[in-house]
């Protein structure tokens, strides 16, 4: 099986980021216990650029929580990064969100009140990074995603698109180890959708790894790698070949 | 997460309700402020009649029908009330016997009644003078001072010569431009004639003792009726080391003059100046106890308030909750948080209200004439009530933020 993985794998980068082994999740809702994964095992590389997809009550968003460190499997094994996040606890598993994991919303989930540079120092708030050092840090990333010029405006002093890039640039501030983006155009016109998954593809070209969750095959076509849910389970896990990708052949 | 940070957080959460925050704010406020102000001014009271005002003349001691707290319970007012009158034969009669064991014995008997108003060439005081029937030992046991003229002597007494010693407010009513030694003056229908004036003293406990007339009490009873009159004796030792003795001396005369046999109980009260001093004191106690009270109360009811803006807070920010755990925020960095927010509310509160009070209460310690304290002990108190307060009702807005489920708080709307 591994050796399967590897050779349809374009680009083998050795060390697995995630690797997850026949995770079940099971809630209890009233009456009924729903099974919203029955099994899932999936392994992502560095410097992946994976989508998942699939239709409502597929367990993606379950899917997502789980690899974003949101919420722990009924049953399985979950590795980050070597290290098994299935029995971590509350305090571990926040720590794996603040410094392994950059989440991007559909919905930015900007703090209206504080300015483009307070929204993306947070998350060094909380790895008690000093406030120089943050500050620093925070520029850095709003440059990276061409903010440079908006780093004292509050989310409502920016549009939809430039809100989202905050959002990202808070997301890669930390130099987490993967970017999980659920629906990050989902809000926008399609014009400026595409304009972030240009940012998507820019921060892939410069080796981060990226998981989109989305159920737009037009956004999931921008990944090299698709996996499709289906009633918990994975229905297909399919490699683009890599000449199919425009974007590989016009940044190449 | 740093200190800095949290306090940060706090200010500019708090300041994105700045209406809600100050009104939850001014629970505490009040709460703090009525212990703070009644703290105060007692404590400057307190802390001058400890360091030196006296009630009476120094070492004087003084007999009385009523006690200082005439109003007391409707049972006890009773039993004084009827008790018999101390009667100028009395008091006569207990001057006799202590001739050669005091110096000074003041009897003195006020025409509390008498809405005393003092008339001279048309000009009128206010008709609220102080009308004392006494002798020339008032001076003494009062102490008060003489200004100029003279003071009344045993043959004015004698003689019921219908003179008179003013205070320094009459003086400046009525004779702006002149003397008062000797003029006459009209006084609640009957004319006297000025021979001294005292010396200003000022205000006791917000009261004017300038406004004040005596005259021979023989005068006094002449003029304005001996019945329902009861004289007060004042009686001063020769030393302090004298006093002990003296006093039970003075116990004693007053018992034979009053007519007591040797089971019955004194049916006088006895001031002294530690006396007056503790009497004060018990009844500042319970005004202190009142105070408590009354502002945990206010402090408890302002710590529901605390409790319940934040609970509201929770809910309207449970967003926010959830992205700040999805960055990595611990459910210990999320309780710190909302606990600072209480927090910070209820201290802010308390230190205004600490500045308020001790600003009310110094002025009214301002207005007695008291010098003005800062009651450092109930302002420490104070904030960590407040602390105490921020914590207890912040607690448990703060532990549901923390226990936010943080899939849950971001699918919030």
């Amino acid at each position: 099986m591994e050796t399967l993985d590897e050779s349809l794998n374009i680009r083998p980068h050795g060390r697995s980021v995630i690797e997850i082994q026949d995770i079940t999740k099971r809630y209890v809702m009233g009456e009924e216990i729903v099974h919203a994964l029955r099994g899932v095992s999936l392994r992502i590389h560095r410097n992946e650029y994976i989508a998942i997809m699939g239709p409502s009550g597929s367990g993606k968003s379950t899917l997502m929580n789980m690899l974003g460190c949101l919420d722990t499997p009924t049953s399985g094994r979950y590795e980050f990064n070597g290290k098994n996040v299935a029995e971590m606890d509350d305090n571990e598993l926040a720590e794996i969100r603040n410094r392994e994991i950059g989440f991007v919303f559909q919905t930015f989930n900007l703090l209206p009140r504080s300015t483009s540079l307070r929204n993306v120092e947070l998350p060094l708030i909380y790895a008690g990074i000093n406030p120089e050092k943050r500050e620093e840090m925070a520029a850095h990333a709003l440059q990276e995603v061409g903010l440079a010029d908006r780093m004292n405006h509050k989310p409502n002093e920016l549009s939809g698109g430039q809100r989202q890039r905050v959002a990202i640039a808070r997301a890669l501030v930390n130099n987490p180890s993967i970017i999980l983006a659920d629906e990050p155009t989902g809000n926008l016109d399609s014009k400026t959708g595409g304009e972030i998954m240009a940012v998507m593809e820019t921060l892939y070209q410069r080796g981060h790894t990226i998981i989109l969750v989305t159920h737009e095959a037009d956004i999931a076509r921008h990944a090299r790698r698709t996996v499709h849910l289906r009633d918990g389970l994975i229905e297909s896990d399919d490699y683009l070949p890599l000449m199919e990708s425009e974007f590989a052949i016009s940044s190449s | 997460m740093l200190f800095r940070e949290i306090i940060l957080m706090a200010w500019s959460s708090l300041g994105a309700n700045k209406l809600r925050s100050a009104l939850t704010m001014l629970g505490i406020t009040i709460g703090v402020f009525s212990v703070i102000s009644v703290m105060t001014a007692i404590g400057a009271l307190q802390n001058s009649i400890e360091s030196g005002i006296s009630f009476l003349g120094s070492n004087i001691f003084q007999f009385a029908k009523y006690p200082v707290n005439v109003d007391a319970g409707g049972e006890t007012k009773k039993k004084f009330q009827n008790r018999r009158n101390i009667t100028y034969r009395q008091a006569l009669r207990y001057y006799e016997l202590m001739q050669g064991n005091a110096p000074e014995i003041c009897l003195k008997t006020f025409g509390r009644d008498l809405k005393a108003q003092a008339v001279y060439n048309g000009v009128k005081t206010t008709p609220s003078l102080t009308v004392v029937g006494t002798n020339g030992s008032f001076l003494t046991a009062n102490a008060y001072t003489l200004g100029y003229g003279r003071n009344l002597n045993d043959e004015d007494v004698e003689l019921a010569r219908s003179v008179l010693v003013v205070g320094k407010m009459i003086e400046r009513r009525l004779f702006p431009h002149e003397t008062p030694i000797g003029k006459v003056i009209r006084m609640s229908g009957h004319t006297f004639t000025i021979v001294g004036v005292l010396a200003e003293k000022g205000t006791s406990f917000g009261q004017s003792q300038d406004d004040i007339c005596i005259m021979p009490i023989t005068r006094f009873f002449e003029d304005y009726g001996e019945a329902n009159r009861t004289v007060n004796i004042a009686t001063q030792p020769f030393s302090t080391e004298l006093y002990n003795r003296t006093l039970d001396k003075g116990i004693g005369a007053m018992r034979i003059a009053r007519g007591l046999r040797a089971n019955q109980e004194n049916d006088f009260e006895i001031y002294t100046n530690d006396s007056l001093k503790s009497a004060f004191i018990s009844v500042a106690g319970v005004v202190r106890i009142g105070a408590f009270v009354i502002s945990l109360i206010a402090l408890l009811a302002a710590g529901i308030g605390i409790m319940n803006i934040m609970l509201v807070s929770v809910t309207e920010r449970t967003k926010e909750i959830g992205v700040r755990k999805s960055i990595g925020a611990r459910s210990r960095d999320i309780l710190q948080q909302f606990l600072t927010e209480a927090v910070f509310i209820s201290e802010a509160g308390g230190i205004l209200g600490i500045i308020l009070g001790v600003i009310g209460g110094d002025l009214l310690a301002l207005w007695l004439k008291v010098d003005l304290i800062f009651p450092y002990g109930w302002a420490i108190a104070g904030l960590v009530v407040c602390s105490a307060i921020g914590i207890g009702f912040g607690f448990y807005p703060a532990y549901r933020a923390a226990a936010l489920d943080p899939i849950e708080a971001l699918r919030y709307e």
